[in-house]
């Protein structure tokens, strides 16, 4: 298998971009990657974009082809990947994966979502479309009430808390203010957090990552084609996916994501360290019960102390784990598809020492955690200096 | 030549539903609706009550702080949402009822929320242009928000009457500028035989009311040449309480320049009514000499905007129709199953 770099990152802001269509979007974020990777764009052999729903967010499928349209990459081949909210982390490991068969040497990896352009509610029963449909969303079920669950049973087996729910809130806000790019650049209190209204008990509206708009893409080649590069390269030391029952029901053990545990040590084999070696870690925090959960199966902390852990401030940036140091998804926002990309633009800026106000200090491993629904596709990644 | 507010009415109908019974109703918590809304109340009209009854009554308020007969009027438009014909103009009848002459010319405006103003302009072109001495613009809705929609807690009856006609001294007020913007904006809209309108949820927020009434004010103090403190009161278009705030805030305005327009807490959003209601509630404090901005909205969207000078003439006429504060306190509380039989909510299967 042939070493694998990352030589070029660009990400539009997150937000409600009212006046930007997803191709506006993608070639905003292509075109940075590209530029930031010194290489020209003829270079580029394949494209892989992540994306969940276009066909019922803007009623356009076939965006692989319209996405390399847009960017000038025809002919080159492109391939929509698709894994719900883990489209853009399996759309990079298929681009990794291109380039360490030799198949190809450079591919672009991007990930996008344009969620704004209907009614919450619709965008809502699209998000459902990642549940299953007949067992669970026909029945009423939606992503807050997946993840409440999740959170009940936490708390009652571990004794987790609101309050301690909450502060994974703060700490992302405290982040996110101070990224560029996030859709809410403001800290949040612990107050306005648990005041917030209630979405799904014991889930409040500032427990859950928004609805966004956004695209992101990094360029990913080979160790020869990296000396081309303008900056120094990012080397892809470590990848894992895994898959669990779609619906929650199935499985024996609701507070863990098993695909996550089985991704992880996928990874972490492949890269040969343990979690010590980490030094920051992009967790995919759709609600905030979800980066707990996280950072207990990644092994970053032991099961049931991921709550604890938050409270004691582990988790903030520049402690024993800076978590979400972009301010997760809770902050900066989600825009499904673009998610698992974004986190591994985050992962490189932070790790090229680029990552300004929210730099974790002499970062040198970092890792992305991206899912895929209530946890029926993890898919990770291990980037080292 | 220069035109003015000859004489202005406003009527709210005397019927009040809270929110937090609305919120109650519908599973939701009635501080967070209160708090996210700022709407305490709204006005909601009764059964004999409609478009017409309520411009009817705002102007022949309208006429009394005129001091003109209802003859002399020569153009008579009705802007509003709510008209009860889809075809068959509502001026027609509130000309006759007001006892208006048969030489005039009368139209419907529709423009969502800000109709009213659009008549106001209208008018200012006859009136200025000479073909008519005094015109009547009028806004009023009985706003429709379909049950457990957000717009339920806002959606209020009501509506204001204004006589233009040409500038004077015994006026209540002059009007100084106007200036509009229009873009195709589709933040909230009914369609023909809907009961119901839909909207954009958030969209109807920043592309919308923030840029649209946002935009039109800084033009207009750009072209007249004026800041938020040259004047003594500001009024915007309120859908609720939490945006001509916020949209004030943006501006540079103060809130006690604000806060005597912003009739939204106690009566709702009054739709083509409301940004007049406002003006009205302004006129029962205001002084000779005041200066007054004004920017109305409309889904749509556009926004029309308006610097006007208090004239002496409001003191005499102030008092010779009830103060907008008085129509506003004048109320009866009443129930959801109330409210629901007063806006014929209840639809039977034939």
């Amino acid at each position: 298998m042939r070493k694998v770099a990352i030589i070029g990152v660009g990400m539009t802001d997150f937000g409600e971009l009212w006046e930007k269509s997803l191709r506006d979007l993608t070639v905003q974020a292509g075109l940075e990657a590209i530029r930031d990777s010194g290489l020209p764009g003829e270079e580029i052999d394949a494209l892989y974009a992540g994306c969940m729903s276009s066909g019922i967010f803007v009623q356009q499928e076939h965006i692989a082809s319209l996405l390399a349209d847009y960017c000038g990459l025809v002919p080159k081949s492109a391939t929509r990947v698709e894994g719900a909210c883990a489209s853009g982390g399996i759309a990079l490991r298929q681009a990794i994966m291109a380039v360490a068969s030799g198949m190809h040497d450079v591919v672009v990896a991007g990930g996008v979502e344009k969620m704004t352009d209907i009614l919450t509610e619709q965008t809502t029963m699209a998000l459902a479309c990642a549940a299953d449909r007949e067992w669970e969303a026909f029945q009423g079920v939606t992503f807050p009430g997946l993840y409440a669950m999740m959170a009940r049973r936490h708390m009652h087996d571990y004794g987790t808390t609101e309050e301690q729910l909450s502060l994974v809130a703060v700490k992302n806000h405290e982040n996110g203010a101070k990224n560029p790019h996030a859709q809410y650049r403001r800290p949040v209190t612990l107050e306005q957090v648990m005041n917030s209204s209630l979405i799904a008990d014991p889930i409040r509206l500032l427990h859950c990552s928004p609805i966004s708009d956004g695209a992101a893409a990094v360029v990913v080649c080979s160790k020869e084609k990296a000396k081309e590069a303008r900056s120094e390269p990012i080397w892809v030391i470590g990848s894992g996916q895994a898959s669990d029952t779609i619906a929650l029901h199935d499985r024996k053990d609701i507070t863990t994501m098993n695909a996550t545990v089985v991704a992880v040590r996928e990874a972490l084999r492949m890269a040969g360290i343990t979690q010590k070696y980490v030094d920051l870690v992009e967790v995919h925090d759709c609600f905030t019960i979800a980066e707990i959960l996280a950072i207990e199966d990644l092994g970053f902390f032991e099961k049931g102390k991921g709550g604890p852990a938050t409270q004691e401030g582990l988790t903030a940036l520049n402690s024993q784990i800076s978590v979400n140091p972009s301010g997760g998804l809770k902050s900066k926002g989600h825009p499904v598809g673009a998610t698992g990309i974004a986190q591994i633009v985050e992962v490189v800026q932070q790790l090229r020492g680029q990552a300004g106000a929210r730099q974790v200090k002499d970062a040198e491993i970092g890792m992305a955690h991206n899912v895929g629904g209530s946890g029926g596709t993890c898919v990770t990644h291990i980037l080292s200096r | 030549m220069k035109v003015g507010i000859t004489g202005h009415g406003a009527y709210v109908p005397r019927y009040r539903i809270r929110s937090r019974d609305i919120a109650v109703m519908w599973g939701q918590d009635p501080s967070a609706v209160e708090g996210g809304l700022g709407v305490i109340e709204k006005a909601v009209p009764g059964l004999d009550e409609d478009t017409i009854t309520i411009s009817v009554e705002a102007a022949r308020y309208a006429l009394k702080r005129a001091g003109i007969p209802a003859t002399e009027i020569g153009a008579l438009y009705i802007g509003s949402e709510s008209h009860p014909y889809a075809v068959k103009p509502s001026g027609t009848v509130v000309a006759a009822a007001i006892g208006a002459g048969a030489r005039m010319t009368v139209a419907d405006y529709e423009f969502a929320c800000k109709a009213g103003t659009a008549g106001i302009q209208t008018s200012m072109g006859l009136v200025g242009w000479g073909s008519i001495k005094y015109g009547m613009a009028i806004g009023a809705d009985t706003a429709q928000g379909a049950p457990g929609d957000a717009l339920e807690y806002s959606a209020a009856g009501g509506g204001a009457a204004f006589v233009i006609g040409p500038d004077d001294e015994d006026n209540v007020a002059r009007i100084d500028h106007t200036v509009s913007m229009t873009t195709d904006t589709p933040d909230f809209w009914r369609r023909d035989g809907q009961p119901y309108p839909r909207h954009g949820g958030r969209f109807t927020g920043e592309p919308a009311y923030f840029k649209h009434v946002v935009e039109t004010t800084k033009m207009m103090m750009g072209e007249t040449g004026t800041k938020p403190s040259d004047f003594t009161y500001a009024v915007f278009h309120m859908p609720n309480k939490k945006f001509p705030e916020r949209a004030a805030k943006t501006l540079g305005f103060e809130s006690k320049q604000v806060e005597p327009g912003l009739v939204v807490e106690r009566i709702g959003n009054t739709y083509s009514g409301s940004s007049l209601l406002g003006l009205c509630s302004v006129f029962d404090i205001a002084k000779p000499g005041d200066r007054i901005i004004l920017t109305s909205y409309g889904s749509g969207a556009g926004a029309d905007s308006f610097v006007l000078t208090v004239q002496p003439g409001i003191e005499k006429k102030r008092r010779l129709a009830p103060l907008t504060r008085d129509i506003i306190n004048r109320k009866k509380y009443i129930d959801y199953a109330t409210y629901v039989k007063y806006r014929q909510k209840l639809v039977f299967a034939e």
